[in-house]
């Protein structure tokens, strides 16, 4: 794995003056991948605030190409620059050897864009394609998405009389990826840097489709402060609602176990978007949470005692 | 001294994958779709016989196959597909990001009705819905001309002055699965006629990296894209010409915007497009012999659609009948109806112009509707009615 040192005399692949905002772990994440990753490096990005913040025309923040054409269809596209790489290669047009990846937030990925990474995953483009976790469609305003957690206020789950936030669980992405065989699927976040680093390291020199999942915090509609960014992503991975995990050739590898495992509690309180289920009529969905939680991590432990 | 001609008796769609096997595109990105399905199927065995070198990509939706087909596309390969009607629905969103990214991309849709209720019978309700997408159309009457325009469409959509995706369109079943005598041209003869295609921007530049596809915003120049965008069809009229004239050279079969039957000295012209053509051409031809002076004017070239050349050839006319396999719900008429309104009230020109709807679903037409039209033509002819309809053609009322 490339040092902190080697990175740091990296040439960034998304270079300053975009637009995304303040604390955004979004960029953080973008930044990490495209330092880990080798060159040449083909991208192509879902709708959603990565792309209106880094391509406002004339201007652009990409050091490599960028295609982006629509929401749902990023790993679409990109299967298709993979393909006519293949196509260009074999007659000879074309003599260096390319990597590609796809950015989606989750709303591109969890939801619209479901049935396009799962068709590029099923035919085996060597590819990676990043999610963007951030829980929500942030780029249209906060609006729930099948990652949204349960009980997260959003402006369609807004709290009210009868609801509290969200009511539904999450969707569980990187298990649905994992699903397609021979891929190499990984889960990480922006505040374990060289566990990211490692994973986009692997997918990219891996034969095949690859798939990491990246949580990455949204200060505007997580409703914290621009400066606990990375802190907010550690807790996620300490509290066990965030694993980092890997899994490879079908085996599952949890990467990072927390010594002691922190309640939700301290994760949750540090985002607005909890904030009305510390109030005592809702104490009852924190602990529905707890619960989740808890049962999720056996199931990952489980599995990768397989 | 020319060659032998090489015949085959074979459907449309076995002689468009054949022009694919010719031109021996780099990437396919295609989702079945009837009646569209046996050109991929045939195009599979080429694939898997080694017979081509192309990628070909069997994607999980028709959204996905033009998705890739411009990724591809905008990655410097050149890129074909095919599909019909609900697969170009799904497409619609992609459609017009193909030809704003001025991609070449060449792709046949075989015409068929759009659900509900799901029918798989032809009708223009797919293309026409399509029309305002910023690709090239060019309508097919037979296997012929679908075999014919799927090689000029490569070497129009690739040409510098248009760099635009083109649509080869043909009747659903009619046309796709009926045998016909087609001549085909030779491999060598294909490939010298297309040429290279050299990619003006690819993403695969290593030394010129490139974004594709930004965000543009109040701001910025959407405006002034739409109206380049706009400005290059209007151009793409003469390429369409000129490579109509170099496709006569090698093949002896002539190409224009449009084609005319026994108009010069008609009073009555029927305007239309696709395989109901032939049945008014033998319309034309039996009501000539009862000395009635008719013609027909059959479109080739949808979009751009050919405005003033269509006005000039309707002039002299004295009623024209446009004939529409296709309904547009709260419209006065067809789109092909409204074009040519359009062209004949642009160029002050005097016709009397009336609007038939027929065959949708697949539903029949047949001489005895063509004749039906022309009497009527005659009663208005007789009544001195300047007064315009839209009537349908063999419809249950």
């Amino acid at each position: 794995m490339a040092s902190l040192k080697e990175l740091s005399k990296r040439k960034e692949g998304l270079v300053a003056g975009h637009r995304l905002c303040a604390g955004c772990g979004e960029g953080i994440a973008v930044r990490q991948v495209l330092l880990a990753a080798p060159r040449p490096l083909v991208c192509a990005v879902a709708t959603g605030c990565l792309e209106v913040s880094t391509t406002v025309y004339p201007y652009t923040s990409w050091n490599c190409s960028l295609i982006h054409t629509a929401f749902e269809n990023a790993a679409a596209t990109i299967s298709g620059v993979e393909a006519a790489f293949e196509a260009l290669k074999a007659r000879r047009k074309i003599g260096e050897d390319f990597h590609f990846i796809a950015f989606g937030g989750d709303g591109a990925t969890y939801d619209i864009g479901l049935q396009a990474l799962s068709g590029a995953l099923e035919r085996r483009h060597r590819f990676l394609y990043v999610c963007l976790d951030n829980g929500a469609y942030m780029n249209t305003g906060i609006q729930r998405s099948g990652a949204t957690p349960l009980g997260a206020w959003t402006t369609t789950t807004p709290v009210g009389k009868k609801e509290p936030g969200k009511l539904e669980w999450r969707k569980n992405l990187t298990a649905i990826a994992a699903a397609h065989d021979g891929t190499y699927v990984a889960q990480t976040t922006i505040s374990h840097w060289k566990d990211l680093t490692q994973k986009v390291e692997k997918a990219l020199s891996y034969n095949g489709p690859s798939f990491i999942n990246i949580l990455a915090p949204c200060p505007r509609g997580w409703r914290t402060k621009e400066s606990q960014t990375v802190r907010i992503a550690r807790l996620a991975v300490e509290t066990c609602y965030w694993p980092l995990f890997e899994v490879e050739n079908g085996k599952w590898q949890i990467n990072f176990q927390p010594r002691e495992k922190k309640p939700i509690e301290e994760w949750l309180k540090l985002q607005g978007r909890f904030k009305h289920l510390f109030k005592e009529e809702n104490r009852p969905v924190i602990e529905k949470i707890q619960n989740y939680i808890d049962t999720e991590w056996e199931k990952l432990l489980a599995l990768s005692s397989l | 001294m020319t060659a032998k001609k090489k015949v085959a008796a074979i459907t449309a769609n076995v002689a468009c994958a054949y022009a694919m096997k010719q031109i021996d595109p780099d990437v396919v990105p295609a989702y079945p779709i009837t009646p569209q399905t046996t050109i991929m199927e045939e195009f599979s065995n080429y694939v898997a016989d080694g017979a081509v070198n192309t990628r070909l990509m069997r994607v999980e939706s028709e959204h996905s196959a033009m998705s890739a087909a411009i990724g591809a596309s905008a990655a410097g390969a050149r890129v074909m597909t095919a599909t019909s009607s609900q697969g170009l629905a799904l497409m619609w969103e992609m459609l017009y990001i193909a030809s704003a990214l001025r991609l070449p991309i060449v792709m046949q849709n075989v015409n068929r009705a759009l659900s509900a209720p799901i029918n798989i019978h032809c009708d223009h309700s797919d293309s026409m819905g399509a029309r305002d997408a910023g690709w090239i159309q060019l309508f097919s009457e037979n296997a012929q001309e679908a075999y014919d325009n799927t090689i000029q469409a490569v070497k129009i959509a690739e040409d510098m002055r248009v760099r635009l995706p083109v649509m080869v369109l043909y009747d659903g079943f009619i046309v796709s699965h009926a045998i016909d005598r087609v001549e085909l041209l030779d491999d060598e003869v294909v490939k010298d006629f297309i040429g290279d295609f050299k990619p003006v921007y690819s993403l695969l530049d290593v030394d010129n990296p490139v974004t594709v596809g930004p965000f543009d915003s109040l701001n910025g120049y959407y405006f002034e894209f739409k109206r380049m965008q706009e400005e290059v069809m209007r151009r793409a009229k003469s390429v369409i010409i000129k490579v109509g004239e170099e496709f006569m050279k090698v093949s002896g079969r002539s190409y224009g915007l449009f084609e005319t039957y026994q108009i010069e000295d008609a009073e009555y012209v029927l305007v239309l497009l696709g395989s109901a053509a032939g049945t008014a051409r033998v319309a034309v031809d039996n009501l000539r012999q009862q000395g009635i002076r008719i013609g027909l004017l059959k479109l080739r070239v949808f979009r751009p659609f050919p405005f003033e050349e269509i006005a000039k050839a309707l002039n002299s006319a004295k009623i024209v009948a446009v004939l529409d396999r296709s309904i547009s719900p709260g419209s006065q008429g067809g789109p092909v109806f409204q074009e040519v309104c359009s062209a004949l009230y642009s160029f002050d020109c005097s016709p009397v112009i009336v609007n038939y709807i027929y065959g949708l679903g697949g539903r029949e037409i047949e001489l005895a509707h063509f004749f039906k039209v022309v009497s009527d033509l005659e009663d208005l002819s007789e009544k001195r009615s300047k007064e315009s309809f839209v009537r349908y053609l063999n419809l249950r009322e």
